[in-house]
């Protein structure tokens, strides 16, 4: 019998206590069809894809409706038998391959672990099963990596090994759950490709889920766009992207590429200046910790950033551009090199060679907002008392309690928060929420600079657009200096004035948004840009 | 009568007064308020928290002493005499040869005596101090001790209904005060009500009868057993409460600098604690044990009485025991404290240029308070329980002062005795099981709440 659905949610709803998470949805996955599951933090989507494998925390009820994969209703299957539809029918990949692989055992033991339980594999015969499903998925020298432990791996080829984990059984359906989202750009492409490739050879269905529409652009048959447990919008690809009707979904699709309209050049003074900045780490080893070698996190950099201007620093992980943040906050030390502030007065002070309390008048001029909102609040201070904390620090403004709390609440009103959550703890607030409370506890300190290390990539993109438009009204406003470090293109052009592009700790080409975006020089540069989604892509070289 | 004031009786009132600034403390902090409105809303945890105080008023009852001169009048033999002794003055009185039963009329062991007619008899002998007032007769016992038990019952009813009737009046002001605006969910008072009930009732149960019968028998040399085991709750309060306060700080200090600073502190706070873990506790204890002994037996002469005497050589056991039991927490704190250093409030503070104590203070230490309170409650139950250890093995508290351990040790031989002599053991193992359970049930409640990551 032609079998056209291997996958159908049918009316699916699921309650947690009187709470209503997942609101009556269906949808259904034709072989070979890779569906995306699209939707902000908290929509919902995860939890589908864990009500599919019956792994739903128990305090998650299934209020009714079926999941039914090829006639078969998976909500009445016997407990053992769900085993073998896991894994055997439906495997599952998920966004972290730090955490989901078992850090001692070797990596391909771990992938023939699955071959021997499912399939009943002899050990001679499941070393050549993975070491072919490893060649499969793209990892150079299968044979050796067999024996590699997940730490020896990047994050790409530990994303591969989950990759080749999840095929082993030749399920018929692949859950991916946001598999790119730790990835950086390049390799999410190819990671991508890899998805794609094995899904044309083995009419594989896939469940993919993301919040990135660049990502969904890139590799979906279908699309359906979660909000808050409901299955707001489902279309065809190509139907999709044109003539999307719900509001929210335009919305997700206007936000997702932001706004590319290049910023005016500027002619402005020079406000810092890095000038061959070189941070090394020294490896230590044995006994007596010799130094056995130096780490280069930051290899040589000059940088200059101008007075009322941005400057974006992109970079895959590693590349050494948080250093680069911390060394001008001096959290780490230089190795060598000058990190110049222009002082209006005299001449430019060279931050290096500072005490921490020479520093101090100085941290007041430079601040930072952090990338993750939710470890950069202590958790056990009233967001008041965070934002007060650097005025009496270092001193800023009245030193009158009841002139801080006036100014606690313009900073509110300023970053758009209500002045009543000023008695509230952090965990009460959303992640963008959060964002606002760090930039309000940077500006309280009236700074000439702020180090924004990847402040919107751990926001959902409705979110990231909002945060971005504030950041860019307080340059406005404040004349402010922004050194802005991030990984994702596509914000570039709504924040940046100039560019600096780093590898392997140090600048590989700099200069206007206009030159880099449009016109890369160095090889880096270029495949930096080919590996960014289509669909942003397409809006930025428009 | 002179009040005086022993090394632990200090300590163990200061221990009262910390405790006292920590409830203010939190008292004063909504969201602490809340957090432990929560642990409270746990009926075990209710339960646990009533018998930890009940544990801690009699050993706070007993830390509160007075010299008595040696004189016709001072019948019981003692140079200090607490509070608690003054209430039980019956019990110290109240002496017999040997050991006897609980409410048993006659010893346990017989006797040789010889009869008028001059032979030789086996006869169990009658009690000196019990149930004078029905002539000791075997078959008014039963119906003597359920009228007692009627009156416990009544007293207990009368103070509890007034208890009730007092704390009904605070509550009922509160409620109306807070209006009907802010419905906030009860604490499970009635099961606090049951519980104190219920530990009233036994406690007067045990007092009334205590005059007429020795209701947990007597030992060896015919001390009341009850009194034993109610003198023994101070030592074990004592080694599990100051124990604590003497490693916490070290623990803290050591363990927070460790994780903060890095570096060459690290290296010799981490040499310090393995060196010292490496060493078997028992053995270093025991050492110290000895060395403190003989000290004591060539400067007799330092110490005013027995009491004395044996007070220091607790204090002692307590600082050793507080030396050696650092290193767990010390530990904990160092690696949390290395984690919470690296995130990113804490370089944020950094950017504001706070200095590192300022950093410690505000950003780290709180965020460790619930591995500092969790890491207490359990150390506490595993002390009370490591004197018992001690004392059995013969390096703990000094053998004239009553605890636990010591009626364990002496109970290993009357436990090989025949006909077996199981009340003193038995006593011991139930006072030390309630307290330990309570402590133990309390701290995961404690943990629960506390610890951001448990699932609510």
């Amino acid at each position: 019998m032609f079998e056209s659905t291997v996958l159908s949610v049918q009316n699916l709803v699921l309650n947690i206590g009187e709470n209503r998470l997942i609101d009556d949805i269906s949808f259904e996955i034709k072989p070979a069809e890779i569906f995306a599951l699209v939707g902000e933090s908290g929509s919902g989507k995860s939890l589908t894809s864990l009500a599919i494998m019956r792994l739903l925390p128990e305090v998650i009820t299934v209020d009714s409706g079926n999941i039914v994969l090829h006639q078969q209703n998976l909500f009445e299957l016997p407990e053992y038998q769900m085993q073998k539809v896991r894994g055997k029918q439906v495997a599952m990949i998920f966004q972290e391959p730090m955490t989901s692989l078992n850090p001692v055992m070797k990596v391909g033991d771990q992938v023939a672990e699955v071959l021997k339980l499912h399939l009943g594999l002899r050990n001679s015969t499941a070393r050549d099963k993975v070491v072919s499903l490893f060649e499969e998925v793209g990892i150079p020298q299968a044979e050796e990596r067999y024996d590699w432990y997940p730490h020896q791996l990047s994050g790409g080829q530990k994303q591969r090994v989950m990759i080749a984990m999840a095929l082993a059984c030749e399920p018929e359906l692949l859950i991916a759950d946001e598999p790119t989202t730790a990835l950086d750009v390049t390799i999410q492409a190819q990671v991508l490709e890899l998805l794609k490739s094995i899904r044309d050879k083995r009419g594989l269905s896939i469940l993919f889920i993301t919040h990135d529409m660049g990502v969904v652009y890139e590799m979906a048959d279908t699309v359906a766009v979660m909000k808050q447990g409901k299955i707001i919008e489902q279309a065809e690809k190509q139907k999709f992207f044109n003539e999307a009707s719900h509001p929210y979904t335009q919305k997700l699709l206007q936000d997702a590429v932001p706004k590319q309209i290049l910023k005016p050049q500027l002619d402005s003074t020079k406000l810092l200046e890095l000038n061959d900045l070189k941070v090394h780490f020294p490896i230590k080893k044995g006994l007596f910790q010799r130094t056995v070698g130096m780490v280069k996190a930051v290899d040589g950099v000059s940088l200059i950033i101008e007075k009322g201007q941005t400057l974006a620093l992109v970079g895959e992980s590693g590349s050494g551009k948080s250093t680069i943040g911390q060394a001008i906050l001096k959290l780490v030390n230089t190795t060598d090199g000058k990190v110049s502030y222009a002082n209006p007065d005299s001449e430019a002070i060279n931050l290096t060679d500072l005490s921490e309390r020479q520093m101090k008048p100085l941290r007041k001029k430079i601040q930072v907002i952090f990338q993750d909102p939710f470890s950069a609040l202590n958790p056990r201070m009233t967001v008041s008392e965070i934002i007060r904390e650097g005025m009496v620090s270092l001193k800023v403004g009245s030193q009158n309690r009841q002139d801080q709390d006036n100014r606690i609440d313009e900073l509110l009103n300023q970053v758009g928060l209500e002045v009543d959550f000023k008695h509230r703890y952090p965990h009460e607030f959303s992640g963008g929420q959060r964002q606002r409370i760090g930039i309000a506890r940077a500006l309280a300190v009236e700074p000439e600079l702020i180090i924004c290390d990847e402040p919107t990539s751990a926001l959902d993109v409705t979110v990231r657009a909002q945060v971005l438009e504030l950041l860019e009204s307080l340059q406005k406003q404040y004349q402010l200096s922004y050194l802005f470090i991030t990984h994702d293109l596509s914000i570039i052009p709504a924040i940046a004035h100039k560019v600096a592009v780093m590898q392997n700790g140090k600048v590989v080409e700099q200069g206007t948004v206009e030159q880099i975006m449009h016109n890369p020089q160095h090889k880096y540069t270029q495949k930096l840009l080919s590996s960014a989604p289509e669909l942003i892509r397409k809006v930025m070289f428009a | 009568m002179m009040p005086t004031f022993l090394w632990t009786d200090i300590m163990i009132w200061s221990l009262f007064a910390l405790i006292i600034v920590g409830i203010r403390q939190i008292a004063s902090d909504a969201q602490k308020r809340k957090q432990w409105r929560k642990v409270f809303k746990s009926k075990t945890a209710m339960i646990s928290v009533i018998i930890l105080l009940f544990y801690f008023a009699i050993a706070l009852v007993d830390s509160i002493h007075f010299k008595v001169e040696p004189s016709a009048e001072n019948t019981t033999n003692k140079e200090l005499i607490s509070v608690l002794d003054m209430g039980l003055e019956h019990l110290i009185l109240s002496v017999e040869r040997t050991y006897s039963a609980p409410f048993a009329l006659n010893e346990y062991s017989s006797s040789v005596v010889y009869d008028q007619s001059g032979n030789v008899q086996q006869v169990y002998l009658p009690l000196k101090n019990v149930a004078t007032h029905i002539n000791m007769d075997q078959s008014l016992v039963a119906y003597d001790v359920l009228t007692q038990t009627g009156w416990a019952f009544l007293i207990a009813l009368i103070v509890m209904s007034f208890l009730i009737l007092i704390h009904g009046y605070f509550r009922f002001k509160e409620i109306a005060l807070r209006q009907s605006s802010s419905k906030v969910e009860g604490l499970p008072w009635s099961v606090a009500y049951i519980t104190l009930f219920i530990l009233i009732f036994i406690g007067t149960w045990f007092y009334l009868l205590s005059f007429d019968y020795h209701v947990l028998g007597t030992n060896k040399v015919g001390e009341d057993v009850l009194y034993q085991s109610l003198k023994s709750i101070r030592t074990g309060v004592l080694i599990g409460g100051l124990t604590t306060i003497v490693m916490l700080p070290l623990a803290l200090v050591l363990g927070i600098s460790a994780g903060y600073f890095k570096g060459w502190i690290d290296d010799v706070i981490q040499y310090l604690y393995t060196t010292l873990n490496s060493i078997p506790g028992v053995l270093l204890i025991a050492a110290a044990v000895l060395v403190m002994q003989s000290i004591m037996s060539t400067h007799a002469d330092w110490f005013g009485s027995t009491e004395e005497r044996a007070d220091m050589r607790l204090l002692f056991l307590i600082l050793i025991l507080g030396m050696t039991s650092w290193t767990g927490l010390c530990r904990l704190l160092r690696a949390e404290t290395l984690k919470i250093s690296q995130i990113e409030y804490v370089t944020a503070a950094k950017a504001f240029g706070l200095n590192p104590f300022t950093i410690i203070r505000r950003h780290i230490m709180p965020n460790l308070v619930h591995l500092i309170l969790i890491a207490l409650v359990l150390d506490f139950s595993g002390l009370v329980l490591a004197e018992a250890v001690l004392s059995y093995v013969g390096v703990g508290v000094d053998p004239t002062m009553p605890s636990w351990g010591n009626m364990i040790n002496q109970a290993r031989l009357e436990m090989a005795r025949e006909p077996m002599v199981w009340w003193s053991l038995l006593s011991a193992f139930i006072f030390m099981f309630v307290l330990v359970l309570a402590a133990n049930l309390f701290a995961d409640r404690v943990q629960w709440v506390l610890n951001p990551r448990s699932e609510k």
